[in-house]
């Protein structure tokens, strides 16, 4: 059977890829373009370890066909980082020792960033809502939540002074 | 897995129609969030997974007079988000934002919820309460149904095979009304509903109940309507007593299962006191009203 062509944006590439019309948009990330960040858990949307952005919408990419992804903007964990530097969210985990085994952290980093990005000033309770889509069996969570919450700050921090630096 | 499907992305609800009346095989899908999982359970893969999402008419939330119209593959997320449908719907709002995570309510919709059937579905209840309509694309044109009568069991519904939801329509509710919807789960995010109990009730400035509607998820094959609820209402003011006689029909009224999520009796106790609060919460948003004031 004749393969389907999608061209989307991935993490602000141009790309394109050949893929089956029952393959999911995870698949296709690890398989077509060997991004494997994301990671396959539960394949049925329960567990969030496939969780990318895609056009501004966290989604799980198991639940989600990859000729779908037909002119979207799709963002994995790969992007997160600007070049050597790592996005807040990253350094926090890494600061506060936020995973263990490491394979939900690409969705959580994923589901944390969407989070933030709707709301950069989250209570615990909304950081602990935000990633209820996101199963972690090392750590507990309590450390994944307070390193969101010290993200979440240090992004406030940077862009207050960003802001004030730009008045000066 | 799932390679031998083709997939299709129409841009016409009648394109759409036209491919799955020619592939018996084929499936519409907006969110996949229920049909992938169950072809990964082992239900027989689709021929064709035909994509709704790019059709223009399907998605969006829009108010023309007194009529919401919300097209049957908009995500739930929106639905939520959308500050004057929650307003107008605060019960039907809190059902579509009960929906597993964020990463599903993103994806899953109206449309697929009712279709998939499944007798704890959230959003149902809350769609019956508001007696929500379901505009259904059929051979011969179009077809209105009444969200209640979409499924007639457990996975299955009124469509017929190259039948397609398109939107739903409700009316804005009359002043002082006012919905709630709430839901037993063992956790209090990612689990499909014990019991779910939408309430609806419409106040006269007085105080006395003049319309009530009441409706049950996960307690019986498809949602259950419960009139004795709503007659226990309607004509007097929201006592002890009138509270206590929804709680006692609500739980007469419910068919239930044994299942690891709950034996009988609990759905059967729980189904009442649901009931009983989301009644209570529905008339103190309603109380709360101040659509049509004369002030």
């Amino acid at each position: 059977m004749s393969r389907v062509h999608v061209t989307c944006t991935v993490n602000g590439d141009e790309t394109e890829f050949l893929c089956d019309g029952g393959q999911t948009l995870l698949n296709a990330l690890r398989d077509e373009l060997g991004l494997t960040g994301a990671k396959e858990g539960c394949g049925t949307g329960d567990c969030g370890s496939c969780s990318v952005i895609i056009d501004g919408r966290l989604t799980c990419s198991c639940l989600v066909l990859a000729p779908e992804a037909q002119g979207a903007a799709v963002l994995t964990v790969e992007g997160l980082a600007s070049g050597d530097d790592l996005h807040p969210l990253q350094q926090s985990f890494l600061e506060g020792a936020a995973l263990q085994c490491g394979v939900c952290t690409p969705g959580i980093l994923m589901a944390a960033a969407a989070l933030l990005d709707r709301n950069p000033d989250p209570t615990e309770t909304e950081v602990r809502y935000g990633l209820a889509g996101n199963l972690c069996r090392c750590t507990g969570y309590d450390k994944i939540v307070r390193s969101v919450l010290a993200a979440a700050d240090s992004q406030r921090t940077t862009s207050q002074r960003t802001n004030t630096e730009e008045t000066a | 897995m799932l390679a031998p499907m083709k997939y299709a992305a129409p841009a016409t609800v009648e394109e759409a129609r036209a491919l799955l009346a020619a592939d018996g095989g084929a499936r519409v899908f907006a969110g996949a969030t229920d049909l992938i999982p169950q072809i990964r359970a082992g239900r027989p893969e689709p021929s064709m997974m035909i994509d709704l999402k790019r059709i223009d008419r399907l998605s969006g939330i829009a108010r023309a007079g007194s009529t919401w119209t919300i097209g049957a593959a908009t995500p739930t997320a929106d639905i939520v988000a959308h500050a004057g449908f929650a307003a107008e719907f605060p019960g039907l709002a809190e059902a579509s934002g009960l929906i597993g995570s964020d990463q599903i309510q993103n994806r899953c919709t109206w449309g697929g919820n009712l279709v998939n059937a499944s007798p704890a579905a959230d959003t149902p209840p809350a769609l019956i309460v508001n007696d929500a309509k379901a505009v259904i694309a059929s051979a011969g044109g179009e077809r209105t149904v009444a969200a209640a009568e979409v499924a007639t069991g457990p996975g299955a519904t009124c469509l017929g095979a190259d039948e397609i939801i398109v939107e739903f329509t409700l009316a804005s509710p009359p002043p002082r009304t006012a919905d709630a919807y709430l839901r037993l789960i063992p956790r209090t995010e990612m689990d499909i509903a014990v019991v779910g109990a939408a309430a609806r009730v419409t106040l006269a400035p007085d105080g006395a109940v003049t319309a009530a509607a009441v409706a049950l998820g996960a307690v019986a094959p498809t949602v259950v309507r419960v009139p004795d609820a709503e007659a226990a209402l309607i004509g007097g003011p929201l006592t002890d007593d009138a509270l206590e006689a929804v709680a006692q029909a609500a739980s007469a009224a419910c068919r239930p299962i044994d299942d690891k999520r709950g034996t009988v009796a609990y759905r059967r106790r729980v189904a009442g006191v649901l009931a009983r609060r989301a009644v209570a919460i529905a008339a103190d948003r309603a109380a709360a009203d101040q659509r049509g004031a004369s002030s």
